[in-house]
């Protein structure tokens, strides 16, 4: 049947309600299994043996005397990850991360791994391969990486997107450029105009649960992966073109998972592990460490951003545009144009433009982290806008209103909108209790915008209805957030069964087709429409059944409250058939009873949101405290609104770490000074207030329900709305996140001396 | 590595003293097992004297309070007269990490970690607590700023053992007070610490005033010129300058992870003049 995905306005019965989720009781009482929780039979202990510098070239690595310890069962080096490549830079690059070839490229960088019998004699045996290094001069910050005098990572990059192409080699791996109209024009025709640089340092995802996994590869070649992962059937095809190996034979499960945020949607150790298991001929478990995960997994970018706004006293924006510098790691990649993309996307603007630039450095390949690249794209521009709002005298929110998008509105990075919420969001700000709450001395309140595209995406679901009547719902994409729950409820909406009749599972790879991972925002956005078309399906199956039953034509079938009911006045002694009725007889009318769906998941729907903040800083030390926050988003729909909430308060939460204490801190010598948890501050408990939320259902129209993605646009706002809350309460523009105690401190102290 | 569990302060000593590879010492365990889970952590001998019956209680005598080196944190909370008697030495020892943590950890191992930023060290200085020292030659006391020489490192030699925290009783019009800066609210380590002791006449002047600084050089800093700064005044405004300036002064803090040298030291001072005005209003019993 032809799915159609169009909203429909319709009242729910499952969908909007807040039971409790299915993996709640494992996860509370321990049984949940999450990456390191898995076992088997003989298997062996991981280790990886990783770069001390920041950047060296790798004369010899001799591994003969770990080789040689009693117990070490394989030892790799890049020489078994031989390069498949064949030209494909992406591919080469992720190798290179897995396993430094001729040069480390950070500190952490994995150079060798060892399998043995217990993690003891592994450690042993990494302090006997014997690595010559070359050291090289280093560079880790983003605007240092540009100068002509940095040392360059890769003598190959010449910067893609300037015409024409560079002569000599540089950091700067690519250009992007997005916008419309005459900014300089605009500028002139401007009123009063507002310019300031920003920089934002490295943060981590910060997920509690390190990478994890256990490989085993046999020798007839196939192989299975049990990994802690955002995307199953993503990393089978990364390590399957890795490896060299038939996708089918590898069987990915992914486990439960301790948090995400997209770090876990790139290949880091688990190629390596493979690598391990195919030499050594048995399986191996590979867990990293808290400093692992900080030195060598994917952290997002930092950033070096300018913003220039320029607006006539009437509020009206004439201008805007921005230049954004993005540091990438070690390997090019497009975080720079994600945040060029969204700068500007909240606003209805005649004249934009923004630039941005990839630069290279000598950190840890970067990583996808909550609507990547646009918190601090909005923490600049943002920041401009309100400190633009104060010199025009204007309330914030009216000033924003006046330029909100709206539908119609030609967005800053290209297409035309439809029915969106960022008008909506503001309004609900504006009438907030919040916004008019009095303020005590050294109180500040700030506000801001955010916008995130969120994403669609292949996606396969499986429905089998039991014999009881009772619904198996499989899904590929991974539950980060409570999926399973919100997907058994749209299961139940659509076949009228109570959500207690449904029980969802992720699917490992070789049970379910192909699903893109649960990124962009997509994982109930996708994964609900599969399911309403599944739904759909498995209903069409069930009312030729229960015509069969009846021996009357499935035209004369209609599906209603759960039941198959007959209609027209000849059928009026037919009573309705539950699922149950007609799943018990599904034996002798053709067999199991499923839906099932393939599709790509269009029409995701952009999201916006407006965060309200209130700080005290103490003046005297520069520490800041939250002592109100308010989320207000567009959901398009809250299928169950708990995991809604959890969302924005997630965002919030983790927008609060970065914007007060989160960042890698390098010595001059290039290490990472601050690899673990004590002396890199996610928020504790106590540092934050009850986040309130408010969630607008604008409908998304490309979706049945009206859903749209609500993970990540929640960690768009937060920086800059701290920033504006502590630039009003200390009268201070802050224009570098994190706004640590000593940063402010010394804010303060350069105004008393200015 | 060899994990003993001796039943007496004599074995304990004994067997740290005949070792020949690297040797812990085991009480709460709240830092050294956290190393030890480190890739880089090596040892051939921990000695846990969490069984020394004599080093798992509080004795409160005419002279003072002798606390065991294996009594937790959070008992100290719990002990009635020695938070009456020294309340800031008891917030300090509870400030240290969490709820879990603090049913472990010890004072005398936050001593002998030898941290700069320990959160018990500072209020103890100020106590003027003694660390009694048992070893192969006897025991031994010293002033508990004695035993941390740098960070990491102890003057306890081999077969030493911190047995005991001694701390006077209080005459009376005395108070003290600890406060450190953390960038978070709690489970954090700080960039800064001060511990100030006060003793009081009847009209209210300080008669004798300790004042201690914590991670602001390598090993927590006994101030001489901030308590000179403010004995026999009333703690007045000027006073309580005059000590955030000798404090200030005084510190030898380095740019690191968790703070600039102007942060430090500009926090000192702010941090000392607060725990001041506590351990004052305590003094005079407000």
């Amino acid at each position: 049947m032809r799915f159609d995905a169009t909203y429909q306005d319709r009242t729910y019965k499952s969908v909007g309600t807040r039971p409790v989720r299915p993996d709640g009781v494992d996860k509370v009482t321990g049984r949940a299994r999450y990456g390191a929780d898995f076992n088997m039979p003989g298997q062996l202990v991981g280790r990886i043996l990783r770069s001390p510098h920041a950047h060296a070239r790798i004369g010899s690595i001799d591994t003969a005397r770990a080789e040689a310890l009693k117990g070490v069962k394989a030892v790799v080096t890049a020489d078994d990850l031989p390069d498949l490549s064949n030209g494909d830079q992406a591919h080469h690059d992720l190798l290179d991360n897995c396993m430094a070839r001729s040069t480390a490229f950070y500190d952490g960088h994995a150079v060798a791994a060892v399998a043995a019998v217990d993690a003891r004699t592994a450690r042993q045996a990494l302090k006997l391969i014997e690595v010559s290094y070359e050291v090289l001069p280093h560079v880790v910050d983003v605007d240092e990486a540009m100068l002509p005098s940095a040392p360059v990572l890769h003598d190959t990059i010449f910067t893609d997107g300037v015409d024409p192409r560079p002569t000599t080699s540089s950091n700067v791996a690519a250009r992007s450029e997005f916008g419309h109209g005459d900014v300089d024009a605009g500028l002139a025709a401007a009123d009063v105009i507002v310019e300031r640089s920003f920089k934002t340092e490295q943060t981590h995802q910060g997920y509690i649960e390190p990478h994890a996994c256990v490989a085993s590869v046999n020798s007839d070649g196939t192989a299975e992966l049990w990994v802690c992962t955002q995307g199953h059937f993503v990393y089978r095809q990364k390590c399957a073109d890795l490896l060299g190996m038939d996708v089918s034979k590898l069987r990915v499960t992914s486990s439960e998972i301790g948090g995400g945020f997209g770090g876990k949607t790139h290949v880091w150790m688990e190629p390596v592990a493979l690598a391990l298991s195919r030499k050594a001929g048995r399986p191996v478990k590979l867990v990293m460490s808290r400093e692992e995960v900080f030195r060598a997994s994917g952290p997002t970018s930092a950033t070096s951003i300018d913003v220039i706004i320029g607006a006539r006293h009437d509020g009206t924006i004439t201008a805007a545009s921005a230049e954004l510098r993005y540091s990438c790691g070690p390997y090019a990649e497009l975080w720079a144009e994600l945040g060029a993309m969204t700068s500007f996307a909240c606003y209805d603007l005649q004249n934009v433009k923004t630039v941005g630039y990839e630069v290279l450095v000598n950190r840890p390949k970067t990583a996808a982290y909550r609507a990547p690249s646009a918190p601090m794209a909005a923490f600049a521009v943002e920041s401009v806008v309100d400190e633009l709002a104060q010199k025009l005298g204007m309330d914030p929110i009216a000033f924003r209103i006046k330029n909100a998008a709206r539908e119609g509105t030609r967005s800053s990075y290209g297409p035309v909108y439809g029915p969106i919420g960022i008008r909506p969001t503001l309004d609900a700000a504006q009438a907030h209790p919040h916004m008019h709450a009095p303020l005590g001395p050294n109180k500040g309140r700030g506000m801001a915008c955010g916008f995130w595209f969120n994403f669609g995406g292949q996606t396969c679901t499986d429905l089998n209805v039991n014999a009881d009547g009772t619904v198996t719902l499989a899904v590929g994409t991974v539950d980060v957030g409570g999926s399973r729950a919100s997907l058994s409820l749209v299961a139940a909406e659509e076949l009228g069964i109570p959500y207690e009749h449904v029980r969802a599972v992720v699917a490992d790879t070789a049970t379910l087709g192909y699903n893109d991972m649960t990124d962009g925002s997509r994982g109930t956005f996708s994964s609900s429409m599969a399911t309403i078309s599944a739904s759909r399906n498995a209903i069409e199956v069930m009312r030729s059944r229960a015509a069969m039953m009846w021996d009357i034509p499935v035209e004369e079938v209609i599906w209603e409250d759960g039941h198959a009911k007959a209609i027209g006045a000849s059928y009026g002694n037919l009573a309705p058939l539950s699922v149950r009725e007609i799943a018990e007889a599904s034996g002798k009318t053709g067999g199991p009873i499923a839906g099932h769906s393939e599709m790509v998941a269009d029409g995701a729907g952009v999201s916006f949101a407006t965060h309200i903040c209130d700080v005290e800083v103490d003046p005297e030390t520069g520490s800041t405290r939250i002592l109100r926050y308010t989320v207000i988003q567009d959901a398009g729909k809250a299928v169950h609104p708990d995991y809604v909430e959890g969302q924005y308060q997630g965002g919030a939460a983790q927008g609060i770490g970065w914007a007060l204490n989160e960042e890698y801190v390098y010595g001059a010598d290039g290490r990472l000074q601050n690899p673990g948890f004590l002396d890199y501050r996610i928020p504790v408990c106590s540092d934050l207030p009850m986040i309130d939320t408010q969630i607008l259902e604008i409908p998304n129209p490309s979706h049945p329900y009206g859903v749209r993605g609500v993970g990540e646009t929640s960690i768009v706002p937060p920086l800059a709305a701290i920033a504006n809350a502590v630039s009003n309460a200390v009268g201070v523009r802050m224009t570098h996140i994190p706004m640590s105690p000593p940063r402010i401190l010394a804010a303060l102290d350069a105004r008393t001396k200015g | 590595m060899y994990y003993e569990r001796p039943e007496t302060l004599q074995d304990a000593s004994r067997l740290l003293a005949e070792t020949k590879g690297t040797a812990y010492i085991l009480a709460g365990g709240t830092d050294l097992l956290v190393r030890a889970k480190s890739d880089h952590f090596e040892a051939d001998l921990m000695v846990d004297i969490k069984s020394i019956a004599e080093l798992r209680t509080v004795h409160h005598t005419a002279e003072g309070f002798a606390i065991g080196a294996a009594v937790s944190c959070a008992d100290l909370g719990r002990h009635a007269a020695l938070k009456a008697a020294w309340p800031g030495v008891v917030e300090a020892a509870n400030l240290i990490g969490s709820a879990q943590i603090q049913s472990r950890c010890t004072i005398a191992g936050n001593l002998c970690n030898a941290s700069p930023a320990a959160d018990s060290v500072p209020a103890m200085v100020a106590a003027g607590a003694r660390a009694i020292i048992a070893g192969p030659a006897g025991m031994r006391t010293v002033p508990v700023e004695a035993v941390p020489v740098a960070p990491g490192k102890t003057s306890l030699g081999q077969g030493e053992i911190v047995a005991t925290i001694e701390i006077d009783n209080r005459p009376p019009r005395s108070g003290d007070a600890y406060l450190r800066f953390i960038p978070r609210t709690e489970m954090d380590i700080a960039v800064v610490g001060a511990g100030v002791s006060l003793t009081l006449d009847e009209t209210g002047t300080i008669q004798s005033a300790r004042v201690a600084l914590g991670a602001v050089a390598p090993t927590v800093m006994l101030v001489a010129e901030a308590a000179d700064a403010i004995l026999g005044t009333r703690l007045e405004y000027a006073a309580l300058e005059r000590l955030a300036e000798a404090c200030s002064a005084a510190c030898r803090p380095i740019n690191d992870k968790r703070g600039t040298v102007e942060f430090r030291k500009k926090v000192a001072g702010v941090l000392a003049r607060r725990a001041a005005r506590i351990a004052y209003d305590r003094s005079r019993g407000a």
